[in-house]
């Protein structure tokens, strides 16, 4: 068994210390050492985009980065992204346009599309989908889900 | 007086009738009807008091979920077909 | 763009409005609980050893290096399993062999394809267990694998099971055999039919294993108590199922088992049968504690699903009038190592769209040694429907007839009979036929080089089964839904709707809650896109159950009697009375005051399911420099019945569409000749992204099912019935060529177009 390191990070602007497995993926510590079990296992190893998480302001896919990897680092997860008790308007839009089925890789989908729209706060539906690409949904066809993103980026508050 | 559509595989023991008509309100009715005038025909779409399970009947279009108590009308017609599986 | 060409009857309230789901929030903040979100103190992580050989004998297994891992508490082989007797189990839908499961659980003396389970470790991490798995040595001594139905279907084949026979409605053959069973359908004389016919056509057709590829991996965490009661938290399909399974493959009374269901990442079929639970359960019981078992996603290409590899023959015949007079069909699914392919289904589904009189059709269900399949959406009807949409497409060009007007003109309709011999009861084939010939999509032109476009109709039965749920009265008018059926797809929201139009109360007011197998009556799977179909009519029988009882109540407060009340829109009012009226709420308020709480009950088997059609239109660009087919444009016709919640029911029809331009285009169990599968991840198994996919236009016409209090006819699986042909038939029309062989990868299509290897 390997000896445990101490790693510290900003997480969803909370300050958080933690111990992990030099071998532990980051997506391994957030689960099952924070118990932030909202980033989910669908490939492990960044095919599906259901563990996304955005680093330094960079989407990544947490399977495949190292938890050691993040100290000092900013991360937001799915947890961070709604504001206290108010949704993020890419939650909401995911609601209403029914973009979600089964749900699992949801999150995934909502913690991408809140990368992309840091970076291009009204994107065309093709930069949608080229930015969605990494994202896997079995469930939707991924049309409810462009439009939601593409409704999202409509609001102001996206872009605040 | 049901009808009754005699699957291929079951024919030879119906003399190569496809199809037979026989009395009862029940689906243990008509199978017991059946295998009277044709018997072994209910060993082989029964075990003990049960359809057997890779059988499914359809009664009037729909497959059956109640069994041999399944009602029968006298004018409703009676399949025997495979069990399929659903997902 | 959504149309819908027939507008909801003003009839209802809730019923075809577009609420939120009511898990909805759970699910996009990431606080809904999966099965592998579940922790318990003291639990253990435990993984399974599977066989790199497609086919071997289990000469021997030496544990004693892994056991003696620091961390590791157990390891089992399929000895420690109870002994089960070879019985048939029902799974709701078509039946199991507990043998068979067992030996699919981990394997007893062979290991059958590669990825089957030989044993499994728990240690007190998940890492350690993996560790441990490298330290069990197995001895293997190979045999020759059959990959292919036909070579397995030969005599002189390698069999996989000594005592398999092959079965013919009941009667078992005499000799081994591959063949687990022939199944054979007639309907009026197609010999005779075919002299008569002036165009005849006969095609054979292969497709390949694909996966259902739901995004969450298999999982399942079980704690064996010391009094013998076990717990399993898990993602399935059917809880109910799963405890069943279990209390027989461990021989315990089935109150002795719990199931409770987690949401669940994706089924779409795959999730019924156990796979994890009997293996958590034996390591539980050995050490005492409890033990989580997740999947990777190696281990799910590799060992669980998939839908079978298929072999049809197919000729049919029409006249020169353009009627489809004939059919012969000659239908072999592997089963994988198990018998079990849905190949009956495959058979019976196949000419469903059609009023064709006569009709032959044989099917083989056929093991081979890959994984076992499990049912995936409209088990065995995509692969039949691929081979009938292309024959007909082609009958149709020989005749000069638009493929569409062809479809109609022999479209099946009520009173049709059918292969298996039953006649159709109210449906919407026609209207949705005619609905697609005037659409926009039909009319628009399509130019360009290399553009094609294509149509395929497509026919799913639907399943009614069992279905119970609970639903209690609260004093501020509320009501809380006790349910049973995990929500893949938004069925909660679907189930809830139809008890509030029940009850002509909000949506809002129902709060539906799917809790485990200890605190609801039986229920049968999510599956057979069954839920809102029976579920709902259940939902619609308790909210009855609740109408009769608030009733009674109000007589009793107002000294009426039962028949001087009535119940209308939400409202109980005394019918001689306009003065004597309470509000659901008010009424509600009253409960606890004046007597028993209210609690509507209702548990329902019902029959009558109506069928359902769906009818595909695909435009697609072929690139000739890489041979990748682009779908430009996608509309998916469907006959809901009634559209509870349309948005959930075009998710179905966009995501079934979707499945089934991946399996047309891209995705295969790609297996070497040593019978190891080469392409079991995401990256290799290539499932559709957003850039793969255009919007999907998804149009309900809705032809109302006489057999449902609410019109219902299930919607999940039918759409993924036409795609393969859809898009089969659209490549054609852009390249001159007819795929008969799945998937119209580059790889084929540069074969096919320009004899690049």
């Amino acid at each position: 068994m390997s000896e445990r390191v101490q790693i510290q990070a900003t997480i969803n602007g909370e300050p958080v210390q933690f111990l992990a497995e030099p071998r532990q993926s980051l997506l391994e510590a957030l689960r099952d050492e924070l118990g932030m079990t909202g980033a989910k296992e669908g490939c492990g190893n960044g095919n599906c985009g259901a563990c996304n998480v955005i680093l330094d302001g960079r989407l990544v896919d947490s399977c495949i980065v190292l938890a050691a990897e993040v100290e000092g680092r900013l991360l937001t997860t799915i947890e961070g992204i709604a504001q206290g008790n108010h949704l993020h308007p890419l939650q909401q839009a995911f609601l209403e346009e029914a973009a979600l089925q089964c749900g699992v890789c949801t999150p995934g989908f909502i913690v991408a599309a809140k990368a992309l729209l840091d970076r291009t706060p009204h994107p065309t539906e093709d930069q949608v989908r080229h930015w969605l690409a990494g994202n896997l949904c079995r469930c939707t066809g991924y049309d409810k889900i462009v439009r939601a993103v593409l409704r999202a980026s409509e609001s102001t508050e996206a872009n605040a | 007086m049901a009808a009754v559509w005699i699957p291929p595989q079951l024919r030879y023991l119906t003399r190569g009738a496809e199809r037979a008509t026989v009395p009862g309100d029940t689906l243990r009715a008509v199978i017991d009807a059946l295998d009277a005038a044709y018997p072994g025909l209910r060993d082989r779409l029964c075990e003990a008091d049960e359809i057997r399970g890779h059988i499914s009947i359809v009664v009037d279009g729909d497959v059956t979920q109640r069994g041999l108590t399944q009602p029968v009308r006298p004018d409703s017609e009676v399949q025997i077909i495979p069990a399929i599986a659903g997902g | 763009m959504v149309l819908e060409t027939e507008k909801k009857q003003k009839k209802y309230k809730v019923i075809g409005t577009r609420p939120i789901r009511p898990d909805g929030l759970d699910k996009v903040t990431g606080r809904a609980r999966f099965g592998a979100d579940i922790d318990l103190p003291g639990m253990l992580h435990g993984a399974i050893l599977r066989s790199p050989h497609a086919h071997a004998h289990i000469v021997r297994i030496d544990t004693s290096k892994a056991a003696a891992l620091p961390g590791v508490k157990a390891v089992v082989t399929n000895a420690d399993f109870p002994h089960v007797p070879a019985e048939e189990l029902s799974l709701g839908e078509g039946a199991v062999n507990l043998v068979h499961l067992r030996q699919n659980v981990l394997a007893e003396d062979k290991v059958l394809y590669h990825g089957h389970a030989v044993a499994a470790v728990a240690a007190t991490s998940a890492h350690i267990a993996t560790e441990a798995l490298r330290l069990i040595d197995v001895t293997y001594e190979l045999l020759e694998p059959v990959l292919d139905v036909r070579d397995a279907m030969k005599q002189g084949s390698p069999i996989l099971h000594a005592d398999l026979r092959t079965r013919d409605m009941g009667k078992d053959g005499d000799i081994p055999s591959n063949i687990a069973s022939h199944l054979h359908f007639e309907l009026g004389d197609a010999d005779h039919a075919f002299g008569e016919a002036d165009v005849v056509i006969e095609r054979e057709f292969t497709t390949r294993m694909v996966h259902q590829g739901y995004i969450e991996p298999h999982n399942a965490t079980v704690s064996w108590d010391e009094d013998d009661h076990l717990t399993i938290w898990m993602s399935t399909q059917g809880a109910f199922n799963v405890r069943d399974q279990m209390a027989r493959l461990l021989r315990l009374p089935v109150h002795n088992v719990r199931v409770v269901p987690m949401e669940i990442g994706g089924g779409f079929g795959g999730k019924i049968s156990v796979y994890l639970p009997p293996v958590g359960a034996i390591l539980s019981h050995k050490t005492g504690r409890p033990v989580k078992l997740v999947m990777n996603r190696t281990e799910v290409l590799e060992a669980t699903g998939p839908t079978s590899g298929s072999y049809i023959k197919l000729k049919m015949g029409a006249t020169k009038d353009g009627r489809l007079i004939a059919a012969r069909g000659e239908l072999a699914y592997e089963a994988g190592a198990f018998p079990g392919s849905p190949v009956g289904a495959g058979c019976m589904t196949m000419l469903g769209p059609y009023d064709i009189a006569n009709a032959t059709i044989d099917g083989y269900d056929v093991v081979v040694n890959k994984p076992r399949v499990a049912a995936y959406r409209a088990p065995g009807a995509p692969i039949s429907a691929f081979a009938c949409e292309s024959v007909v497409d082609e009958l149709a060009e020989q005749l000069g007839i638009d493929p569409l007007q062809f479809r109609l003109q022999n479209a099946s309709k009520e009173g049709t009979r059918q292969l298996r011999g039953t006649t159709f009861p109210p449906i919407g084939n026609v209207a949705m036929i005619k609905a697609a010939l005037a659409s926009d999509h039909y009319n628009a032109p399509l130019e360009g080089p290399n553009r094609g476009r294509g149509v395929a109709n497509g026919f799913w039965f639907n399943a009614g089964m069992q279905s119970s749920l609970n639903a209690s009265v609260n004093g501020d008018g509320t009501v809380s839904l006790i349910e049973g059926n995990t929500d893949i797809g938004g069925t909660r929201a679907s189930i809830a709707m139809q008890l509030a139009e029940t009850l002509g109360i909000p949506m809002e007011a129902v709060r539906p809650t799917v809790v485990d197998t200890d605190s609801v009556g039986y229920n049968a799977v999510t599956g057979g896109s069954r839920i809102t179909f029976a579920s709902g009519w259940a939902a619609y029988e308790c909210g009855m159950d609740i109408r009769r009882l608030m009733c009674a109540r109000a007589a009793a407060i107002w000294d009426l009697g039962e028949d001087d009340v009535e119940y209308v829109d939400g409202v109980i009012r005394a019918r001689k009375d306009a003065a004597k009226k309470f509000t659901f709420a008010e009424l509600a308020g009253r409960i606890n005051s004046t007597g028993a709480p209210i609690i509507g009950n209702a548990s329902v088997s019902p029959q009558t399911v109506g069928g359902a059609f769906a009818l595909h239109i695909a435009d697609v660009e072929v690139d000739p420099e890489t041979g990748k087919v682009q779908v430009l444009r996608y509309t998916a016709f469907q006959d809901p019945g009634t559209a509870i919640h349309p948005a959930y029911v075009e998710g179905q029809m966009q995501g079934g569409a979707s499945q089934g331009i991946g399996w047309a285009l891209n995705e295969e169990y790609y297996y070497n000749a040593d019978g190891t599968l080469a392409n079991a991840s995401f990256l290799d198994y290539r499932m559709p992204t957003t850039l793969d996919l255009p919007m999907i236009d998804a149009v309900m016409v809705e032809t109302p099912n006489p057999g449902h209090p609410y019109g219902v006819r299930g919607v999940g699986e039918v759409p993924i019935v036409p795609p393969l042909a859809t898009i089969a038939n659209a490549v054609y029309r852009a390249t001159g060529v007819r795929f008969r062989d799945l998937p119209i990868s580059p790889r084929r299509v540069l074969k096919e177009t320009q004899g690049l290897e």
